[in-house]
This record gives structure tokens, sequence and C-alpha cells, in this order.
């Protein structure tokens, strides 16, 4: 199985409040709301740990549960993220972005 | 001989909202009479325009009556197209232009996207929320529509100064958020009163059995917050500027969930 990695989208804004992780697209300013598995993915997921090493450091230790079964709930919910475009992922390690144009706000 | 050319008489009025002043140009008296009698209040004298726009009638039907409201941001200028108007705005020049027939709809919606615009790069935003002013303390109320904006501005009290009963203008000020007036009005039809105060607290409107005022956790807070902020822009930057305002603003203004009865007692609570 090929190694996966992740990374937090930059396009979007996150903030932590009471414990709660929540994210609004930049896109279409949809509001999300992120489980504790999912803030804990968010916040490791910098685009140079592999999947499976944020899995077995920082997920199995905290809902003490079988590395595999975590790791293939962990893939699924990254590609979930994915399609809504708050996380980045890839087979390859994920390079910082070079900030783009600015947008009107900046 | 006849005339080859006639000079046009430019006239124009300065619509002051939030304390930011714009002025509109137009070459129709009939237009600029209906824009002083839609915008009384808010019009003020000769100033200096921190945003001013020149105003082209058109005959009506020019455009999709249909088309969706699209604000988007390219090379330095704002464009800003709805069904019934086209606009563009460039913050850097001040300056802009909308085409519109001659209605007041159409510019009441052109300047309600300029303000969000230009609020959101300073941290405040139009709130889809009835505010009244009392004892020198501006309160928020937001909801759905049905939720009772429209009701809580009409049992207030003759001591209370109604600011909107539906878009609710909010400026971010020294340390707190200061609530303005505005021409902008719901089901109640009544423009607020040009007058701004100090927000003293936001209210999340629900219906129910008593007069109750509930805490509201942060992130709940925040939740409904952005859920009544007026977006229009499909600028990512904008976008995060608005996310991170409504937490700033949640961070230093209470919110608590309204539940009322549809009497006058319920301003009691509010004080």
């Amino acid at each position: 199985m090929s190694r996966l990695f992740v990374a937090r989208n930059p396009r979007v804004a996150a903030r932590v409040l009471d414990g709660e992780m929540m994210i609004m697209s930049g896109k279409d300013s949809t509001l999300f709301t992120l489980n504790r598995t999912a803030t804990i993915l968010w916040q490791a997921a910098d685009g140079k740990t592999p999947l499976e090493e944020i899995v077995q450091a920082r997920i199995c230790p905290e809902f003490e549960v079988e590395p595999a079964e975590a790791l293939k709930d962990a893939e699924a919910l990254a590609r979930e993220l994915a399609g809504h475009e708050i996380l980045q992922i890839s087979e390859e390690p994920i390079p910082p972005r070079v900030p783009g144009e600015s947008g009107a706000g900046e | 001989m006849p005339e080859l050319t006639r000079e046009v008489e430019r006239l124009s009025l300065m619509i002051e909202i939030g304390g930011m002043p714009v002025r509109v140009n137009t070459t129709d008296a009939d237009f600029l009479a209906m824009l002083q009698d839609r915008y009384s209040g808010f019009c003020r004298s000769s100033e200096e325009a921190e945003i001013e726009f020149d105003v082209e009638l058109v005959e009506p039907g020019f455009a999709d009556p249909e088309a969706e409201v699209r604000v988007a941001y390219r090379r330095g200028r704002w464009s800003l197209t709805r069904g019934d108007f086209r606009a563009e705005w460039e913050p850097g020049a001040r300056r802009g232009w909308i085409r519109q027939s001659a209605n007041p709809y159409s510019i009441d919606a052109v300047l309600r996207i300029v303000h969000t615009l230009a609020l959101a790069r300073q941290g405040g935003f139009l709130l889809h929320s009835a505010s009244a002013l009392r004892n020198g303390k501006a309160f928020l109320f937001a909801g759905v529509s049905g939720a009772g904006k429209t009701t809580i501005s009409r049992l207030a009290p003759p001591d209370v100064t109604l600011l909107t009963d539906e878009i609710s203008y909010v400026r971010k000020g020294d340390g707190s958020y200061v609530a303005f007036g505005t021409p902008f009005t719901g089901e109640l039809a009544k423009l607020g009163e040009n007058v701004s105060a100090p927000v003293a607290a936001l209210y999340l409107l629900a219906q129910g059995p008593a007069n109750r005022v509930d805490p509201v956790a942060p992130a709940e807070a925040a939740r409904s917050l952005l859920a009544n902020v007026l977006f229009f822009a499909e600028d990512e930057a904008l976008v995060q500027a608005a996310f991170h305002s409504a937490f700033e603003f949640v961070s230093r203004v209470p919110v608590a969930r309204l539940t009322f009865v549809p009497d006058a007692r319920v301003w009691e609570l509010m004080r």
C-alpha cells in the first residue's frame, strides 16, 4: 500500500474555540466543524509526515484503536476532507504552498 | 440652427451609511429625487466622498432578471452583477459606475455589497439582524427570517431608537464594536435612525413560552454569527477576513440566546 501525505489547505480559514476546530472554505464560505479525529488529523497535517505515522503517533494513543483499522478510517477521513478542499492529499510529500496572488482583502 | 451639443447637468447626492460617505452622480433629476426620498436621514451635504459612483440609467429589462448576484475582484476592481444591475468599483481610485434602470432597489443592493466589502477589510460586517439603541448601548438581534427581528423591533418602547429591523451595520472600533443605523429595511419598512453606539450584546432570537436569556458557548456564538453575516464576494482573502472578524467579535461582545414571547416586556431584559 502506498504512503499518503496530508497537508492543510492554506486557502481555508481555521480557528479553535472551546476545543472545537472550525474551518471555513475560502472558496464558497462553507463552515465546517471538525470532530476530534479530524481535528487531530488537521493539526498534524504538515505535508511531510506520512499519514501512517500520524495515525500511530497521534490517533491510536488517543482512541486506543488498532493501527490497521485506524489507518483505514483515517485514509477515508483524509479523502473526505480533501473532497471539501480542507486538506490536500498526495502520495508524495507536499511542499508548503508559495503564496500566490493576493486577494482583495489583503 | 439646432444645438449640436448640450451641457448635461450633473446631479449628485451624498449618502452616508455607517460613517462612510458615498457620492452618487446622475443626470436624471427624478432619479435623484427618488434617492433623496429613499435615503432621507442618510443624505449629507457636500463632504469628501470615500467612494463616488456614476449612475447610468438604462431601460428596464436590459439584463436577465433571474441572474444571481455575482461579486468578483480582478485586477484592482470589483465587478458586481445581478439581473437588474451591473457595477464596477475601483477601490484604489475610490470611483465606480452603476448601470441600472431608474429604481431604488438596484442601487440599494450595490450599496449593501460595497459596504460589506469595505467593512470586511476593516474587521466589520453587515449582519442579518435587527438592532436598536437604548441608554447609549446598541443591542443586536440576529435570526433567520421568521425568528422575530421584525417583531422585536415593533415591540420596542419609546425610549428605544431603532437602528434597523433587518440589516445591522457593525464597525470595529478601538477595543469595541459600534453599530450604526441603516436605511436597509425589512418587513417593518421603516428606515433606521442614522445614529450609532457601542455594541453591548448580540442576542440570537428564538420565540418561546417565556422571556429568558441563556448563555451561548463561544463556538456556537461564532457559528451563529457567521450564519448571519452577509457574504457576497467570491474572494478567499475577504472570506478569511470575515471569518476571523466573527471570532474577534464573539471574543469581545457578549452573545446570548434570547427566547421571547411577543409582547413588550421582553425589552425589560435590555437596559
